[in-house]
């Protein structure tokens, strides 16, 4: 009896250390994931002379001036928040509208509608949702280029119609949550197939389509890669936030690393507030959709 | 009569609307997608630089994969030949020492995250931070990074461990070769264990439960549990990962890209990708589409056979024990004839 209540004990205080060492070992991995926006943070309120002398974990009282030099100091001239906010915000914005809502089209058309060719186009959809962007961009820019669309936003935004991985979701949660009856219903209460689709379908798809929006809207706000490739003239007012990012870093002349800092804490901070407001909703939808780039 | 109409439109056939639901897609995948991928097919053919216009037929191959030409590249192809082989290299070793690291520790934060047994507190506050780094431009990370790290004595890390005395000069963490491909590992793992963890979480939540209590109730230990339980049964969602992270790993491009000292990139870590953007983009005026183009379609076959050699060896299994159950019904099949056969006579 007592020999069994030893090994119960036994087993708890095991369980309990390990606890214990898991819950440490967390702790680490999250200083490891905050620490470099943290320092990012401080060193932004930092004077240039401080960051270079040394690291500190409490914040100076620079702030107001590493901004001022940020907008004003020639040093920055290819630097303008602002611009760069804007041109981000109305690719990622209609890429969003656009690749959310004709997925759901794609995939209400694939879910609904009993048609010959739907076996063979949902296969392409699957086969095609592994080709790597790379692949094509060759292709892709020299045909934009003869099309007279280099340093236009257009190539950036259409192509996001056709969007595989997207579609893929959508079937699937329209599989498991849309009854087909209510399409029927519809139907013989006089309602056209579109206005179906309009004002019962996307409704009911709300959950997906949020979801779905805001790794859309994610994903194309961090884009660099198009962006670069298609604005060939880097035209500074059609720049976007991590364009301009990247040309900081790439200046040899930019010295005021106090600024430098509080310019990558632009391009950061806005992203990670908004993720705080919706991390519980993001964190789910990662596990929902098996989202990955 | 609702019945009457219930008829009366189920006999209509709705099917048109389906293709016209589809067009779409379709339509602009084709123009932005097939073509692009026809286009740069076609472009691996053709010339480079000045001779872009030159059909030029397998010898980009040839310079890229071997370093030959028929056409009189013949420095120039070796040259190329060279860097090539070397951006595959950095791909592959940069991709490995980020890709193992990240598996093994999301895979034990998955386990320890969904152990019922094991009482962590804050669960859900781990994993929004530890899903973080994903959200974060990764122009931005590379920023971050290359900052912090900065080569010089003002360099915030360097800083630090000079002062500490624990080094004597600067540590080169963006022109050194194993440095900086360390630092680009560090940051893909940095940036994508969170989300790699949540996918294992999730397919590890999807797993019937009663497996896991009766392993419990057997006093089956935790590493019993994860050896014999969870490993086998999560094979088709880290084949999953693995396949999807393969592909992410031959696009690898942000962070490599941006990665460098001032304009001078190193040849430690560049990726097939950032080769292919350097010779078709960054040489504008007179881009080098055809070495661009061959290389793409290098990555293209690489990333198929990848993609089917994980698919099919997952699948072979599976296959493999249902022909065997098969073949033991057909043969459990037969004897019963016999036997019945024998009964009859």
């Amino acid at each position: 009896m007592s020999s069994a209540n030893g090994a119960k004990d036994n087993y708890t205080a095991k369980l309990r250390i390990k606890s214990i060492i898991l819950f440490v070992v967390m702790i680490l991995l999250t200083i490891i994931c905050l620490l470099p926006i943290y320092i990012l943070i401080i060193n932004a309120t930092r004077a240039s002379a401080d960051v270079t002398s040394g690291v500190s974990l409490i914040p100076g009282n620079y702030l107001a001036k590493n901004f001022d030099t940020l907008f004003n100091h020639p040093m920055f001239v290819n630097f303008k928040p602002l611009i760069g906010f804007r041109n981000s915000a109305i690719i990622a914005g209609s890429a969003t509208v656009l690749s959310v809502f004709f997925s759901a089209l794609t995939a209400y058309g694939l879910v609904v509608y009993d048609f010959k060719l739907r076996g063979p186009a949902y296969t392409f959809i699957l086969a095609v949702m592994m080709v790597p962007m790379q692949v094509t961009s060759v292709g892709f820019l020299q045909f934009m280029l003869k099309l007279n669309l280099g340093d236009s936003y257009i190539p950036l935004i259409v192509p996001t119609v056709a969007a595989p991985a997207i579609v893929f979701f959508m079937r699937q949660y329209l599989k498991s949550s849309f009854p087909l009856d209510i399409v029927e219903a519809a139907r013989i209460d006089g309602c056209g197939e579109f206005r179906t689709f309009l004002t019962i379908a996307i409704p009911m798809m709300k959950p997906a389509i949020a979801v779905q929006a805001i790794f859309a809207f994610v994903a194309n706000w961090n884009n660099f890669y198009q962006p670069s490739m298609i604005l060939v003239s880097r035209k500074q007012n059609q720049l976007t936030i991590p364009m301009m990012v990247s040309m900081i870093t790439s200046n040899d002349k930019v010295n005021d690393y106090g600024a430098k800092y509080a310019a990558i804490g632009l391009s950061i901070v806005p992203i990670v507030l908004v993720y705080l407001v919706l991390s519980k909703f993001i964190v789910e939808g990662v596990a929902l959709g098996g989202v990955k780039e | 009569m609702a019945s009457a109409a219930q008829r009366n439109i189920r006999s209509i056939s709705y099917a048109k609307y389906g293709y016209f639901f589809i067009l779409p897609f379709f339509l602009v995948y084709c123009f932005f997608q097939v073509w692009p991928l026809i286009n740069t097919f076609i472009l691996s053919f053709y010339g480079n630089g000045q001779k872009v216009e030159d059909f030029i037929g397998l010898d980009n191959f040839r310079a890229l994969l071997f370093g030959t030409s028929t056409t009189g590249m013949g420095r120039t192809a070796k040259a190329i030949h060279e860097t090539f082989i070397q951006t595959l290299g950095n791909t592959f070793i940069v991709w490995i020492g980020n890709f193992i690291p990240q598996i093994c520790l999301s895979l034990a934060l998955a386990v320890w995250f969904t152990d019922s047994k094991l009482k962590i507190k804050g669960k859900g506050f781990f994993k929004i931070v530890m899903y973080m780094p994903n959200i974060i431009t990764a122009a931005s990370v590379a920023a971050l990074y290359l900052s912090l790290f900065a080569e010089s004595e003002y360099g915030s890390v360097n800083n630090l461990l000079m002062s500490a005395g624990i080094i004597d000069s600067p540590i080169k963490f963006v022109t050194g070769c194993w440095q900086s491909r360390g630092m680009i590992m560090f940051i893909q793992c940095w940036m994508w264990f969170g989300n790699t963890m949540i996918m294992l979480m999730s397919g590890i939540m999807g797993l019937n439960p009663s497996l896991f209590e009766a392993a419990n109730i057997d006093g089956a230990s935790s590493g019993q549990v994860f050896r014999k339980i969870t490993l086998p049964l999560l094979r088709p969602i880290m084949l999953y990962t693995l396949v999807t992270s393969m592909i992410g790993g031959l696009q690898m491009y942000d962070i490599p890209y941006l990665y460098k000292k001032g304009t001078q990139r190193n040849e430690y870590t560049r990726t097939v990708a950032v080769f292919i953007y350097e010779h078709f983009r960054e040489k504008m005026p007179n881009p080098n589409y055809g070495f661009s183009a061959a290389a793409s379609v290098i990555l293209f076959f690489i990333t198929i056979i990848l993609g089917s050699f994980a698919f099919a060896m997952n699948r072979d299994k599976d296959e493999a024990m249902k022909k065997k159950e098969r073949k033991a019904y057909a043969k459990a099949l037969k004897a019963k004839q016999k036997g019945l056969g024998g009964m009859e006579i």
